[in-house]
């Protein structure tokens, strides 16, 4: 489409595509079916899972590891030190304690509601579109309903209602899955009917397979990738979501989450007496969890679209050209002039090689 | 069967859902809201009629002599005639006063947002997948960070920055209170004053979804052969870009708006709480804390037709930018 390497030596490119086919013909290394699956590793991904990792393993380990939480001391609002690594609240509690169990209570509730939303639209997405006739008119219609409704608002009424004692851990959780799945569930929808009418899933029917072994041997391997990207956005969304409600004082009661850090830190008038250290960790973390968890994402959407891991290939193709050319360039001008056949067989050796 | 026949057929259904939510929230759910609400009114030194009880009782369930069917057509009765009670936290204005007097703040202020940031991303999108791998593109996976930051926790940050450290903008409120409101342009200006910080923080938080999505659609869309043809065809580069990829690649962002409007609008509930605007999201917290749930489930119905509303326009217009949609139904 468009000419990436410069003129003289239109061939680049195409020569190291060449030499990948031969070595995947070679069968240097044969991609298998379950290798296909795995996203590529790129630097992004390992920043995302570097990211995720280390919260998610100081989420397990920190409160272990710090004091506790609550206990209030006489100095209040000291900045950071070497006693107290993220300084103090306004009634001397430290911030690195409860930074470490308002982590672990994000992620909990995160991976709880990421998997009843993911449930919920992988329901509502597959069973409908593979019954089809009226159930998947039906389904479709609630979950287009769903989308159009805002989410939010929602969960702030419900949660009004219910009255503070009785509003705990699951509370919060169920209602955030009920009114997050609908995106999800039109999606897989989309994907399970561009499934449903091919002839392996046919053939399973007319063998008498029952209709849950048709969906869960045969149509949701295919759809794996789309759930684990959705899987991780309802994460994400979870998270931001229940960060929300606590900071408006909607939250689980007794719960401890970045989103109630932020809401004492905003009732401790900590943004005017200029207490950044109290506000900025808890959405830190909650944006680098986001971050990292977006990043990971964008692999798995490489594998759900193609031209997107295409494009990658074809960026990084072009820059190994770029750069064989300059050194080919730098070798023909150090050597004598004409020597094309040695310098060719030296490039072919370097590309096999990488 | 027609596509805006449909459409219409459609937001008519969700409409109604909407409407029985409303309804059904507060009677399936524990806890006795009449009972808290009609003991605030007499705190405030208004007089509890047995009309007053039946009203509220009607909004918000817990009367019993009737059944539920007929509450349920009297709910609706008193909705299509405006009534949507009276509020506790501004006795003795009316719901639907309270909520006139709100509204406009939160329509300018997101929606403005809103469409800076659509502009700004699908702008941004078209340029960065039309030249792939250049710098600019390899800063992509760094907007996720600006996705993923909480909208409260950014508008935090701005305000304790531009606010309070190098006092660029006002930190609260939504107006200067000396003035008074109304369409003079001192008024306007102060508006505008305070509104740059919460316009500010939307922006932020939802460029790099339109971004991103832009920029993976033009991706898409220059391997199609009709741009192929376009290039081939010997046509400047600029009109490729305009006129062939981008009109094409733009399609799913205007389709995605449902979604967007709908996190944005969600978002803006808690940014508005931390700049106390005076806005919709300013009010329904309000109301949640001092058990108004009148006015709550009026803020509620308002925000909800908003959406609904919001995309019944773009879902008309797409129709007409897009004739597949209409072939295809």
């Amino acid at each position: 489409m468009t000419n990436l390497s410069p003129a003289n030596e239109p061939s680049l490119v195409d020569e190291t595509e060449a030499a990948e086919v031969a070595r995947d013909r070679a069968g240097d290394a044969p991609r298998s079916g379950w290798r296909m699956l795995l996203p590529t590793m790129t630097p992004w991904l390992v920043i995302g899972l570097v990211l995720v990792g280390a919260i998610t393993l100081f989420g397990i380990f920190g409160p272990y590891l710090v004091g506790d939480p609550r206990q209030i001391r006489d100095i209040g609002l000291t900045p950071p030190s070497g006693d107290f690594l993220l300084g103090t609240t306004q009634t001397g509690q430290d911030v690195l304690a409860q930074l470490a169990y308002a982590t672990r209570g994000s992620l909990q509730i995160g991976l709880l509601v990421g998997v009843l939303a993911t449930a919920l639209s992988a329901f509502f997405g597959i069973y409908g579109a593979y019954r089809g006739g009226f159930a998947d008119e039906a389904f479709s219609l609630l979950s287009n309903v769903f989308l159009v409704i805002p989410g939010l608002p929602l969960v702030i009424v419900i949660s009004g209602f219910v009255p503070r004692e009785s509003r705990g851990l699951w509370t919060i959780a169920v209602v955030l899955a009920v009114t997050s799945w609908a995106a999800s569930a039109r999606v897989l929808r989309a994907q399970t009917l561009s499934v449903r009418h091919r002839d392996y899933v046919a053939a399973s029917k007319v063998s008498g397979e029952k209709p849950w072994r048709v969906i869960v041997v045969e149509i949701l391997p295919n759809l794996l990738p789309v759930i684990a990207s959705q899987f991780v956005f309802a994460v994400i969304a979870a998270i931001l979501g229940e960060a929300g409600l606590s900071f408006i004082g909607l939250g689980a009661s007794n719960s401890a989450t970045l989103g109630t850090m932020l809401f004492y830190a905003q009732n401790g008038f900590a943004l005017s007496l200029g207490a950044w250290w109290w506000f900025v960790p808890p959405g830190l973390m909650i944006a680098l969890f986001g971050m990292g968890l977006s990043l990971i994402n964008f692999s798995i959407d490489e594998i759900i679209n193609p031209k997107l891991k295409n494009l990658r290939q074809h960026r990084k193709r072009a820059r190994k050209a770029a750069r064989l050319e300059r050194e080919l360039a730098r070798a023909t001008r150090r050597s004598r002039p004409q020597e094309p056949d040695a310098v060719r067989a030296d490039r072919a050796k370097e590309v096999s090689t990488r | 069967m027609n596509y805006f026949l449909r459409k219409m057929g459609f937001y008519v259904v969700a409409l109604w859902a909407a409407l029985t939510l409303n309804f059904a929230i507060p009677r399936l759910l524990p806890g006795n809201p009449v009972d808290i609400l009609l003991a605030k009114l007499q705190q405030r030194g208004g007089t509890v009629t047995p009309e007053t009880r039946e009203a509220y009782a009607l909004l918000l369930g817990g009367d019993d002599s009737q059944p539920l069917w007929n509450q349920y057509v009297d709910y609706l009765n008193n909705l299509l005639h405006g009534d949507l009670g009276v509020s506790v936290s501004y006795y003795p204005a009316q719901v639907t006063d309270v909520i006139a007097q709100s509204l406009p703040w939160t329509v300018v202020l997101v929606g403005i947002a809103t469409v800076m940031a659509a502009v700004l991303g699908v702008t941004l999108g078209a340029f960065v997948g039309w030249k792939p791998g250049t710098w600019l593109d390899s800063l992509i996976p760094a907007t996720t960070l600006l996705a993923a930051v909480p909208y409260f926790w950014l508008a935090l940050i701005l305000a304790y920055f531009l606010a309070r450290v190098l006092g660029w903008f006002p930190l609260q409120g939504g107006y200067d209170v000396v003035l008074d409101p109304g369409w003079n342009a001192e008024f306007i200006a102060s508006a505008i004053h305070y509104g740059a910080l919460p316009a500010l923080t939307i922006v932020l938080a939802s460029v790099g979804g339109w971004l991103l999505g832009m920029r993976n659609m033009m991706v898409s869309t220059l391997s199609e052969d009709y741009v192929l043809t376009a290039e081939a065809k010997g046509l400047s580069p600029r009109k490729v870009l305009r006129s062939y990829a981008s009109r094409n690649a733009v399609l799913p962002s205007v389709a995605g708006f449902a979604i967007s409007l709908g996190f944005v609008v969600s978002g803006s509930v808690i940014t508005e709480q931390v700049f106390s605007y005076p806005g919709i999201g300013g009010r329904l917290l309000g109301a949640v804390t001092n058990n108004d749930y009148a006015l709550m489930q009026g803020l509620f119905l308002v925000i909800t037709l908003a959406v609904l509303g919001a995309n019944l326009v773009v879902d008309m217009l797409y129709g007409l930018i897009d004739p597949r949609t209409r072939a295809r139904s």
